[in-house]
């Protein structure tokens, strides 16, 4: 049963993983591309979690939190340099 | 009567596969939203379902799955983590989306933080005139 949840989720998170590349490519603004690259890391760590949970060990539990960090720090990055940048010829 | 141990084990691996497809469909449904949602701030609310509620499920069934209970802790820890810095991350992202203008205003039904900018782009305005006058 488990290699069944295993292909029907595998399947379900690469047409995700697409739906969200797609949104990187074509997203109209920078914004969109940082907040679209949050959800393919969302859905990466969505995978190691099923590996985790179908072959039962621990192995790849601290690589998801190094990778909510730095899906963190990746956008809050990113937020604040799009904030200056565009801020400047709006108040001048 | 007391469901002997096959039962429960069977039960548990059906709560779990129950748990990874919702999570993996949290994820897609993020995708979804993010391909057919029209501005940024409701792309965003889209893309807080996997983010939280996905990462709830995924490692609830984790949890499920290892049988021990010393994982649980850990998990919590692990989910915790990412529900303190989600909401810092996505403020920041809509505070510089807001700022830089990227949303439809005609869909938006309140706009409290309008009011709050122009109050204070007045304040700064009379600052920069009483400075020049001095």
């Amino acid at each position: 049963m488990m290699q069944t949840v295993l292909a029907v989720t595998a399947v379900i998170l690469s047409l995700a993983a697409a739906g969200a590349i797609l949104r990187i490519a074509r997203g109209p603004s920078l914004l969109d591309r940082v907040l679209a690259a949050d959800v393919l890391l969302a859905i990466l760590g969505a995978a190691l979690c099923i590996d985790m949970a179908v072959n039962r060990h621990l192995n790849n539990l601290m690589l998801l939190v190094a990778l909510s960090v730095i899906g963190f720090i990746g956008s809050v990055t990113v937020a604040r340099f799009v904030a200056d940048r565009r801020e400047q010829p709006h108040d001048s | 009567m007391i469901p002997d141990a096959g039962t429960v084990d069977a039960i548990i691996d059906g709560l779990s596969a129950v748990f990874m497809v919702a999570g993996a469909l949290m994820s897609l449904a993020a995708a979804v939203g993010l391909l057919r949602f029209p501005d940024l701030l409701s792309r965003m609310h889209a893309a807080t379902k996997p983010q939280v509620l996905g990462l709830f499920l995924l490692l609830a069934a984790m949890g499920l799955q290892l049988r021990t209970w010393w994982v649980w802790p850990v998990l919590l820890v692990a989910w915790i983590f990412q529900l303190l810095t989600v909401p810092v991350s996505a403020h920041m992202v809509g505070r510089a989306g807001y700022r830089t203008k990227h949303l439809h205003r005609e869909l938006l039904s309140t706009d409290e933080l309008e009011a709050v900018v122009q109050n204070a782009a007045a304040k700064a305005a009379r600052e920069d005139g009483s400075g020049d006058g001095a």
